[in-house]
């Protein structure tokens, strides 16, 4: 017998009492329209608790004053294995580099995390959020506007107390 | 002396006239209106029924959004229906394609019209019997009209030009053949215990024997059940749908609003043999009690005939009219439920099967039953036996027909599984015959 092969014991079929069978379920479906009891869960109303690793449309880290987090270093597009984020840097008067362009296709996203793992200054993030549902096909491509704006709270990654995981 | 003249010649005095001339013309208009939209409404929430009962079956909660309790969710299927796209397949016979879901769904719809549903209705110009039609051929006219329903589905699947849609009106026409001839023989026991066919007769029968038919037919009752449930493409005898082999069957190809025909078509037939079970077997609307009683009898309303033999004229009255109303609903409304409880609980036959049960059960345990029946009617009648004794006979002969026939078609002999077969020549099996084993109907520990 192989491996992992459940076995149903069937009873002898001579026994069996197919009306007495049918009588049974009718009853169990019986007791099951009756009891108040569901496993719906009413969605819109009620949210599921998402975990905190859940990794969902992405966020951009923001300053105080409004600039975004990122110093276009360029690790996450030469990372992403999707190939979905698309970056152009600049550097300011005082040598800072920063985005001209940032964005990231959400259709060619996997959501494997490797950005918010890679970057540098905790810039680009994962987001706690699956509700992104949009009109057109066009709406996916986030830009760093987009990005700066989403307001869901981030995926934890990794403990914060404990980076190393250890 | 005559009575003074009324300055209202067309209002009745006397409450047990029937009504007649252009009052009957308008009464009967407004009786088919109004039962039409209550065909249709109760076609459009049995929809919604079905859909919540089975949730509620499913520890689910089924459609609840669109209005209170989701009590709006047939009128939006209605109007998404009315507004999709039509999908006309390009190989599709186009004529028998469009009739398909018309005569599918026109006989379904005008089976309603012989069926009484309330005790008459007294009205100023007379008494209106709560039947849209009381013609005199009753039963015969339900009988063929719900077999002209096959032709829609089998012209549906064949013009579709698909196989699946083939094969589903292939499976409808072998299947509602078969099991026509089994529920018109479950009829006829009604027929000679009533006497006649109209269904109002049927009806003022079960008044004047005491019982209703379930009990003195309880065998015919139980067969006339599960043919309806075939005749009307239910599960567990859906083969012409059968989703998991078929796509849908007959109704692959079609879409929109022609979808929603044949849909509208099937609640519909359900509904009808719902009403059917509640009116040759459940009494129609009779309550218990005589006070209900309302036959026309040589032209007069009677309730009943005394010691003497001489006719009791009814009383017929608007609550008596509605609470008998009530009371049809509720049979009707019982064995609705009963066709989605089943529904959701057993699953499909195999075709083979279908077909032994219908030709190798049914047909001779019908066969076999009238003649019983017919046998014990004589028998009671030669002994003088009438009234409530003769029912209550036929009730305990009926009785041995029904356990005999349960038994009989337990213990898998007839219905057999797979399983059944391998075990003719090993009397108990083995482990390794027990792994090929394929059981049905059964559950471990059984």
């Amino acid at each position: 017998m192989a491996i992992n092969t459940k076995v149903i014991q069937r009873p002898d079929p001579r026994r069996i009492s197919y009306l007495r069978a049918a009588f049974k379920g009718m009853a169990l479906t019986l007791r099951h329209m009756l009891s108040p009891k569901t496993v719906t869960q009413q969605y819109p109303e009620e949210q599921t608790e998402l975990s905190p690793r859940w990794r969902g449309t992405h966020v951009m880290e923001v300053h105080a004053d409004g600039r975004p987090k990122c110093v276009a270093c360029g690790l996450c597009p030469t990372v992403c294995p999707a190939n979905c984020i698309r970056l152009v840097g600049g550097e300011d008067d005082q040598g800072n580099r920063y985005p001209i362009v940032f964005e990231i296709d959400e259709f060619r996203c996997i959501f494997c995390g490797m950005c918010q793992e890679v970057c540098p200054v905790e810039a680009i993030h994962m987001g706690r959020d699956f509700e992104n549902s949009e009109y057109t096909r066009d709406r996916f491509v986030y830009d760093l506007d987009r990005l700066m704006q989403q307001d869901h709270p981030s995926a934890l990654l990794w403990d914060p107390a404990d980076p190393a995981g250890e | 002396m005559a009575p003074p003249a009324s300055p209202y010649p067309w209002l009745v005095t006397d409450v047990n006239t029937p009504i007649a001339g252009i009052p009957l013309l308008v009464a009967t208009s407004i009786k088919i209106t109004v039962m039409f939209g209550v065909v249709m409404l109760t076609v459009a929430y049995t929809t919604l029924a079905e859909r919540r009962i089975s949730a509620f079956i499913q520890d689910r909660l089924g459609p609840n959004r669109v209005g209170p309790f989701g009590l709006l969710q047939p009128i939006a299927d209605g109007l998404k229906n009315l507004v999709k796209e039509e999908a006309l397949p390009g190989t599709a016979s186009k004529l028998y394609f469009m009739l398909g879901p018309m005569l599918a769904m026109g006989p379904a719809l005008v089976l309603f019209a012989v069926i009484p549903f309330a005790a008459p209705l007294p009205t100023p110009w007379g008494v209106v019997d709560m039947i849209i039609a009381d013609v005199p051929i009753g039963i015969l006219y339900i009988l063929a009209l719900s077999s002209l329903g096959v032709y829609g589905i089998v012209i549906g699947g064949w013009a579709s030009n698909n196989k699946y849609a083939f094969l589903g009106a292939l499976r409808a026409s072998a299947q509602m053949v078969s099991y026509e001839v089994a529920l018109g023989l479950s009829v006829i026991v009604v027929l000679m215990l009533a006497g006649g066919v109209t269904l109002t007769e049927i009806v003022w029968r079960q008044q004047q024997l005491g019982l209703w038919f379930a009990l003195p037919l309880s065998l015919g009752f139980i067969l006339f059940v599960i043919s309806a449930f075939a005749e009307t493409n239910r599960l567990p005898f859906d083969m012409p749908e059968a989703e998991s082999e078929l796509i849908t069957g007959f109704h692959t190809e079609y879409s929109a609003m022609k979808f929603s025909m044949f849909f509208i078509a099937e609640y519909a037939h359900m509904l009808t043999a719902s009403a059917l079970m509640a009116t040759l077997f459940f009494g129609g609307w009779d309550l218990p009690g005589s006070w209900d009683d309302a036959f026309w009898y040589q032209g007069e309303l009677i309730r009943g005939f005394d010691a003497s033999g001489l006719p009791v004229a009814a009383a017929p009255a608007v609550w008596k009219t509605l609470l008998t109303f009530a009371g049809f609903a509720a049979k009707t409304g019982f064995f609705l439920l009963l066709y989605i409880w089943v529904r959701w609980t057993v699953p499909r036959f195999r075709y083979d099967q279908v077909m032994e049960l219908g030709w190798k059960v049914m047909l001779p345990t019908a066969l076999a039953y009238i003649m019983v029946v017919a046998t014990t009617i004589l028998v009671l009648d030669e002994l003088g036996v009438s009234g409530l004794a003769h029912g209550l006979a036929l009730t305990a002969v009926s009785a041995i027909c029904t356990v005999a026939f349960v038994f009989f078609l337990d213990r898998g002999r007839i219905i057999k599984g797979a399983a059944a077969r391998h075990h003719a020549v090993a009397p108990e099996p083995s482990a390794v015959e027990r792994e090929t084993m394929v059981g049905e109907g059964a559950t471990i520990n059984d």
